[in-house]
């Protein structure tokens, strides 16, 4: 695996992809070739379609390739699409609507299952943003899974976060309510064709209206509402399509003049941080109880009732964690060490 | 944790019949694979893209218009130009028995044909084909 970074920033797709692969099946000794990229990171602007499912975010992402491709930025995608969680099996569908791009060499989608990762993402996003990153991808487009109202993990990913409503979806409170239309750094009304495009259109307007005048901001980002239709006339579809593209250059902009962006990569890299640390302790304590079949035993007392989980993770802590002293109730604290 | 079996299915060339492709996605799902399903009126070049790009290990060719002399054989000899030839390469649809002798020679690993019930193929992946190291 070793040979894996150096290949991937010479631009080799084939090992980009292996990476990727590598990073979803939770292979071991990922991060050694993660380590030797990470340092290179940060020059793609990673944008994050998310909305409901058939709202249209692949069909959008497709004409977003094409806006960009005409700028002559390479583009990388990730779209999400669910795993079954009865047999672990996916279909992913996404790059159907994509299909025009597969040879062009500056385009690298990506198909991912969100192998049973909630929050509308695969646990391996974060990492494969990395990767497509030092391959060269000036942009990165991930297509969230369908998602409902908190399915809102992209936030932590993406610069600049689009949300895709259509009409017909529920009434004025729905628009109102937290989570993923709190999210918007731009919203897409798409299939604005259809009854019910007006209202909606009115209805996130006051949500964003709201929204600006609780923060008291001025001059600061005005989230845009864009109408999307007609992608039964592609010219007119694409034509909105760039207007959308020139949004989220501008978005991107806005980041950057205010200094913004860090903020947002500070999130971004506090949550990979975590994701480390979580890698690096938890997952090998838990490897560790399981293999001895302590965990079960654990399960077991938990459900006789002989004893409660906080006492159990308490006497577990103090088991690995040497340099801090935790103080645990009840009589089992001497059997740690 | 064991690997994800990853397959792309594609119809090469122009017909667009894609049911038998579909109601494979669907098995293969059910079987715990990842599938990638492309659609319809491929080019031989956009499926070997596609399945460096997705990184699986089994390419699953569907073929009703009479094509797969020509188009079944080109994904093999892509894939092999880019050094991907460890990805199996499997077809089905109508393929007459006097094609098959010349497309094992080029490469087609299996070709299951109208009828195959859907375990037989599955049965015949869990066997042959394993997640690349």
């Amino acid at each position: 695996m070793a040979d894996l970074g150096e290949r991937i920033l010479a631009g080799d797709i084939r090992a980009a992809s292996r990476l990727i692969r590598n990073l979803e099946d939770g292979m071991p000794d990922t991060d050694l070739v993660m380590k030797e990229i990470f340092l290179r990171t940060g020059n793609s602007h990673v944008i994050g379609i998310t909305g409901a499912p058939g709202a249209g975010k692949s069909t959008l992402t497709d004409e977003l390739i094409a806006a960009f491709r005409k700028k002559d930025r390479s583009v990388g995608v990730m779209a999400v699409d669910p795993s079954s969680p009865f047999t672990g099996g996916a279909i992913l569908g996404d790059r159907i609507r994509m299909m025009r791009h597969a040879e062009d060499k500056r385009v690298f989608v990506r198909s991912m299952a969100s192998r049973g990762n909630m929050g509308g993402l695969s646990k391996a996003v974060g990492e494969s943003i990395h990767v497509m990153d030092v391959l060269g991808q000036e942009v990165i487009i991930v297509e969230t899974c369908g998602v409902g109202q908190q399915e809102v993990d992209i936030i932590n990913h993406a610069h600049t976060v689009i949300v895709v409503l259509v009409p017909g979806m529920g009434d004025e409170v729905q628009a109102l309510k937290a989570g993923l239309m709190e999210i918007a750094d731009i919203f897409v009304i798409n299939k604005a064709d259809r009854d019910g495009a007006g209202k909606l259109y009115k209805e996130v307007l006051s949500v964003i209206e709201m929204s600006a005048k609780d923060r008291g901001e001025n001059g600061g980002w005005t989230i845009p509402v864009l109408m999307v239709e007609s992608v039964l006339e592609p010219h007119k579809f694409a034509e909105s399509v760039a207007i959308l593209g020139e949004k989220i250059e501008e978005h991107y902009r806005y980041l950057v003049d205010n200094q913004l962006i860090e903020e947002r990569m500070r999130n971004k890299t506090a949550a990979e941080l975590n994701e480390a640390l979580w890698a690096s302790i938890m997952q090998p304590v838990l490897q560790d109880l399981s293999a001895e079949g302590e965990f079960e035993d654990m399960v077991d007392l938990l459900m006789k009732r002989q004893i409660d989980p906080y006492t159990l993770a308490k006497e577990v802590a103090t088991r690995y964690m040497k340099r801090r002293v935790l103080t645990v109730e009840g009589p089992s604290a001497d059997q740690s060490k | 944790m064991p690997r994800k079996l990853r397959v792309v299915i594609a119809k090469p060339g122009l017909d667009g019949h894609d049911r038998g492709a579909k109601v494979l996605a669907r098995a293969f799902r059910d079987a715990g694979y990842e599938v990638i399903y492309t659609g319809c009126h491929q080019t031989p070049e956009m499926i070997a893209a596609v399945a460096i790009q997705e990184d699986v290990d089994l390419v699953a060719l569907s073929c009703l218009s009479g094509a797969h002399r020509y188009l079944f054989p080109q994904v093999t000899k892509l894939l092999k130009d880019e050094g991907a030839d460890d990805i199996v390469v499997m077809g089905g649809g109508i393929i007459p028995e006097q094609d098959h002798a010349a497309l094992y020679e080029a490469g087609i690993a299996a070709i299951f044909g109208p009828g195959t019930p859907l375990d037989t193929i599955t049965g015949w992946i869990d066997e042959n084909v394993q997640p690349r190291e």
